[in-house]
């Protein structure tokens, strides 16, 4: 079963074959030259936080609606559960080709990856242990490709990764793919997932946040446009960085998004978190997001807003 | 009164003896003099005060940093600069306390000068949530240092909160895009800035304020990603491991001179600002003045420039 099935013909399938899901899923290595290949994703393996969320194996279950589902239609659907529209996570190279057009990915700085700049302890058997799980240097995809035609800069987290952590190479990946997009007069696309900054980089890592926005202060000087793509989750140092600063900020659905922990704000406060709390649908109520938009849909519609933001400098050159 | 940090109980058990000696001298039933005893343990005093506070571990530090005798940035702004006139308000929502800002002088220079400010007693400190500002302090800051720089006026800002505050009104009005913001707004911003770290630079809530040509620190101030407190909670799942993520974190002034994260350290008295705040001022006057000179004598251009290529050179990697 390789191709795209119908939803109500698999949930019939699925239904057949109870308990299935249970199954262990396969573990393969990573290839390890998997970043150097635009558009290659490297394989799921098991392990760490994606046990639990990412489909792996033939089987998974959705875990909002309990569904049974196969894993491959689940991939075809780009990890959007056709039952109940939960997203599940992509990993960055998922997310990377659901966004540019065919083999037009040229990716920047593929072998940029950590060092122990305070000798922090366990931090060198972290970063291994999460470039073994993922098949990535760090944290982030940066590159240059086509969005339906369109020529932009991308760059994509994956909270695998050490829930996304920033530390100084997402900073300095992200710093020059802006920088690239300014000298050539290109939009910028981020889609961020992120813990926060990570604390094992110290204060190297909080400095990452003024950096990527003063390098976002100068592309914007040009007149050039940010959209922001909030995924879940995307939390304290990253999001009071770049990712809040878009001339755009959209988001995909149920994202948790936010500056403080909901467990440290309870902590703090000792009240009760509102419903909804730190969801895209609450931030979109309380007007930070500009759209909510469903993954199947946002190629499209990051095509048809960079069509609006890029209209004048179209027109210009045409 | 006093208040005693638990580093500092040893030099605090030699006072309290020597109070002891004194008033059973001065009670006099004897006529013995104690003044050989005297001498010995003033001398003890000095010698353990110099002991300790010259070997200060970073989590001493940090504690020396949230001092409650410590000076804060209104007490700063008093003793440095003259003619300060607070201006309030966001013109969006509140009037955050936990940041003030103001027009002040300094060598009859007129500058914009803004600080994150913590209370002294419970009812200031209610006031002042603490000194961790909400939403509304990091735009009250921007619309202040946006009015200097249409207006031409250096900013000076002085960091000290543990953070920005973690609260459910602080979510929904946005506190992460308020801070970022004024990161991305900071670093175009055509005036001179200087950014000086008087206590607790406690993560984004300080770097808020914190996007500035030269970035100082007092000696006994701390400056750091994640609170030792969280970070020991994250890692080591245990508040015993405070002081080793202290000391991991490299936040003292000194460890981040040497990684090159602050460009001045601002020296303090022995044991601490508090112990002679006006000394204190008088090094910051002088460093802010020159600081101001230096900077004020650079081009537009140049001076945003460097101020850009200070953050950009932030950060280690390999690539092979
Ligand atoms: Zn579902």
């Amino acid at each position: 079963m390789t191709e795209p099935v119908d939803p109500s013909e698999s949930k019939l399938k699925t239904r057949a074959l109870p308990g299935v899901e249970t199954r262990e899923p396969s573990i393969t290595p990573p290839p390890s030259a998997s970043d150097q290949t635009p558009l290659k994703r490297p394989k799921p393996v098991s392990g760490g936080p994606r046990k639990r969320l990412m489909p792996e194996g033939i089987w998974t279950k959705c875990p909002k609606c309990q569904e049974t589902i196969y894993r491959k239609e689940l991939e075809a659907k780009l990890n959007v559960c056709w039952q109940c529209g939960y997203h599940f996570p992509l990993t960055a190279w998922e997310r990377v080709s659901s966004l540019i057009d065919g083999d037009s990915f040229v990716q920047a700085d593929s072998e940029m990856s950590s060092v122990d700049v305070l000798s922090f302890p366990g931090y060198l058997s972290k970063l291994e242990s999460n470039q073994q799980k993922t098949g990535m240097k760090d944290a982030v995809i940066t590159g240059l490709g086509l969005l339906h035609g369109r020529k932009v800069a991308l760059g994509v987290m994956d909270f695998g990764f050490n829930g996304g952590s920033m530390g100084s190479v997402v900073g300095e990946k992200l710093t020059r793919i802006i920088e690239s997009a300014t000298e050539q007069s290109l939009p910028v696309i981020i889609c961020s997932t992120s813990g926060g900054a990570r604390m094992y980089e110290g204060m190297f890592s909080l400095m990452q946040m003024a950096k990527t926005c003063g390098a976002l202060a100068y592309h914007g000087r040009e007149k050039l446009p940010f959209i922001s793509v909030l995924t879940d989750p995307t939390m304290a140092g990253v999001m009071a960085s770049f990712a809040s600063v878009g001339d755009l900020i959209l988001a995909e659905p149920a994202a948790r998004i936010g500056f403080a922990g909901p467990r440290v704000i309870k902590d703090t406060t000792k009240a009760e978190l509102p419903k909804g709390f730190q969801t895209a649908e609450f931030l979109r109520d309380h007007g930070l997001i500009d759209a909510i938009v469903p993954r199947k849909e946002l190629k499209g519609r990051l095509a048809w807003y960079l069509d609006c933001l890029m209209a004048s400098r179209d027109a210009a050159q045409a | 009164m006093k208040h005693t940090l638990e580093f500092e109980k040893p030099i605090a058990e030699l006072e309290k003896k020597l109070d002891e000696l004194k008033s059973h001298e001065a009670s006099g039933s004897l006529s013995v003099s104690f003044q050989e005893e005297i001498a010995l343990i003033e001398k003890k005093i000095r010698d353990t005060r110099e002991t300790i506070f010259s070997n200060l571990t970073a989590h001493q530090r940090v504690m020396l940093a949230r001092h409650p005798k410590r000076p804060y940035t209104l007490d700063y702004i008093r003793e440095v600069f003259d003619h300060f006139t607070e201006l309030h308000g966001d013109r969006l929502f509140a009037d955050d306390r936990a940041m003030v800002g103001g027009f002040a002088s300094i060598d009859d220079s007129q500058v914009m000068v803004i600080g994150t400010q913590k209370g002294r007693d419970t009812k200031e400190n209610i006031l002042r949530n603490f000194g961790s500002a909400h939403p509304e302090g990091y735009r009250k800051a921007m619309r202040l240092m946006k009015m200097a720089d249409k207006f031409g006026l250096p900013i000076v800002t002085l960091i000290d909160t543990a953070g920005a505050y973690p609260g459910i009104g602080a979510e929904e009005r946005h506190i992460a895009e308020a801070i970022a913001v004024n990161l991305r707004e900071m670093m175009l911003l055509e005036v001179p800035i200087l950014a000086i770290v008087i206590g607790e630079g406690g993560s984004g809530g300080a770097l808020g304020i914190g996007v500035a040509d030269k970035v100082m620190i007092l000696e006994n101030a701390y400056y750091s990603v994640i609170s030792p407190e969280g970070c020991a909670a994250i890692l080591w799942k245990s508040s015993e491991a405070v002081p080793q993520a202290a000391e991991c974190l490299r936040i003292t002034a000194d460890q981040l001179k040497s990684l090159k994260l602050v460009d001045q350290i601002i020296p303090e008295p022995l044991g601490g600002a508090q112990n002679d705040v006006s000394a204190v001022a008088t090094s910051m006057r002088q460093v802010i003045s020159q600081t101001l000179k230096q900077l004020g004598s650079m081009g537009v251009s140049d001076r945003m420039k460097a101020r850009y290529d200070r953050f950009r050179a932030f950060g280690q990697f390999i690539e092979s």
